[in-house]
């Protein structure tokens, strides 16, 4: 593998560019400038933490030190699920039924990506598990919290028709069918386009960045295609998880509506 | 018959009723006295607290769901979950009958139902909580959006259900109603202050 190193200067010369952003805000007066520039900064340390961290653990390479990274990333991903939903079920199971969803659908799709399909020696080699379980959790993230979202914001906007179904003495599930439905569909489809739209759009990400590394095209192909089947994999069954959780939520042992177990986040 | 006693919902109550079948209960109150609080605690889509027994049966016996296929709760403001009217009624082949009680027209049965004026609405949605004979029908202002002809026939449609052994809970504002069909009544007061049968 052969690829151009950056150095300092060369990062300084990419960084110039940021200014353009910088002048279109004062210029516009759009006040964003502060805000650019503490995101540009706060991108430089927390990439550069991430790359030492990454080099001391990809060196250990010990299960324990891989596996307490990989439970962190996903423990930071649950509440980034919690931050993106409008409302959200009050106290443990806002943050509850998105982690669950994410702890399970992750590392099972991660156990299954490891053992069968890239097969690195040994089978937790961090170099190969974190960069996958990251892109799984990254996607898993977006399609858990769409789902959620969806669910909880047409319960909110379906209640008249949900409680005339319950009235009428349908089933939770029956009276649900309608917002469960909606809600697996609307986590499902950025996934889908994802994959009708990789390599004509865009290049996606894991596979330039393989092919900036000096990877032959046709092997990163390879690669981006297996990790494409293993995140529409671990969306749809995160999104499963974490609707089918909600909709159990929402309802109570009399299989009522339960609007009340959900709060606006503030 | 139907037999309610320490019922509590929300900051309401306790509510004690008793209800005979052919019996109404017409329940009087301003807004804001939870009139409709009281029927939505009764079909047991309120968490409430107290006893509820419906021939004997209390509705802790029975799931959510068979509770409500006998306590059959219409809302004022009835909801929807179908693009047509055709599509809320479990045996759409009656529908051309049922309609004709109330003057509607059966092509409105597949009319989507948002073209459906208020009063319609309310007509097909009375239609729809007696499809299937509830022991006990809790009918929030069923003819608050009618005109005096669909009144007439829905009072009608009420009297029937009665006669042929329902029991009524009815929320009205119409004086006239509440004395033609309450047998008993529930005034309701300002919050908390509870509410006495008689």
């Amino acid at each position: 593998m052969n690829y151009v190193s950056l150095g300092i200067f060369d990062l300084a010369a990419a960084a110039t560019l940021i200014l353009i952003n910088g002048v279109i805000s004062l210029f516009f007066s759009l006040g964003i400038a502060r805000t650019l520039a503490v995101s540009a900064l706060r991108m430089c340390v927390q990439l550069a933490a991430v790359g030492f961290v990454l080099r001391y653990v990809f060196a250990q390479s010990a299960f324990w030190l891989t596996a307490l990274i990989a439970i962190a990333m996903a423990t930071i991903a649950g509440f980034e699920i919690m931050s993106r939903q409008k409302f959200r079920f009050s106290g443990f199971w806002g943050y509850g039924i998105g982690a669950s969803a994410l702890f399970s659908a992750g590392f099972m799709t991660l156990l299954f990506a490891m053992i069968l399909v890239v097969r690195p020696e040994p089978w937790y080699l961090p170099r190969y598990a974190l960069p996958v379980l990251g892109m799984i959790l990254g996607n898993i993230l977006t399609a858990v919290a769409l789902g959620l979202n969806t669910l909880l914001v047409s319960a909110r906007r379906e209640r008249a028709g949900i409680e005339a179904r319950l009235a009428l003495g349908q089933s939770w599930q029956q009276a649900s069918n309608g917002i469960v439905r909606d809600a697996l569909l609307t986590a499902m489809t950025p996934i889908i386009n994802a994959m009708a739209a990789s390599g004509i759009v865009a290049l996606p990400g894991m596979m330039t960045g393989q092919i900036l590394a000096g990877v032959e095209p046709v092997e990163a192909v390879k690669y981006q295609i297996a990790i494409m089947f293993l995140i529409a994999g671990a969306t749809a069954l995160g999104a499963l998880i974490a609707v089918l959780i909600a909709s159990y939520r929402l309802s109570d042992d009399r299989q009522r509506l339960r609007l009340d177990r959900i709060v606006r986040k503030s | 018959m139907l037999k309610v006693a320490e019922l509590r919902v929300l900051d309401f109550g306790p509510y004690e009723i008793s209800l005979n079948p052919g019996e109404c209960l017409v329940v009087a109150g301003p807004s804001g006295s939870g009139k409709s609080v009281l029927l939505r605690a009764l079909a047991d889509l309120n968490i409430s607290s107290g006893t509820v027994m419906l021939d004997d049966v209390a509705r802790e016996i029975v799931s959510g769901p068979e509770w409500r296929r006998m306590v059959r709760y219409l809302s004022a403001e009835p909801g929807w979950w179908a693009e047509t009217p055709k599509e809320h009624f479990k045996h759409p082949d009656r529908i051309a009958a049922s309609f004709a009680l109330l003057d509607l027209a059966p092509e409105l049965a597949i009319r989507p139902v948002s073209e459906l004026s208020t009063g319609e609405r309310q007509r097909v949605a009375l239609l729809r909580a007696l499809e299937d004979n509830p022991v006990l029908l809790l009918a929030d202002e069923p003819t608050a959006a009618l005109d005096d002809v669909s009144i007439k026939k829905s009072e009608k449609l009420l009297r029937q259900y009665l006669k042929a052994g329902g029991m009524l809970i009815l929320v009205t504002h119409s004086s006239k109603q509440a004395k033609a069909f309450g047998t008993s009544q529930l005034k309701l007061g300002r919050k908390s202050d509870g509410g006495s049968g008689s």
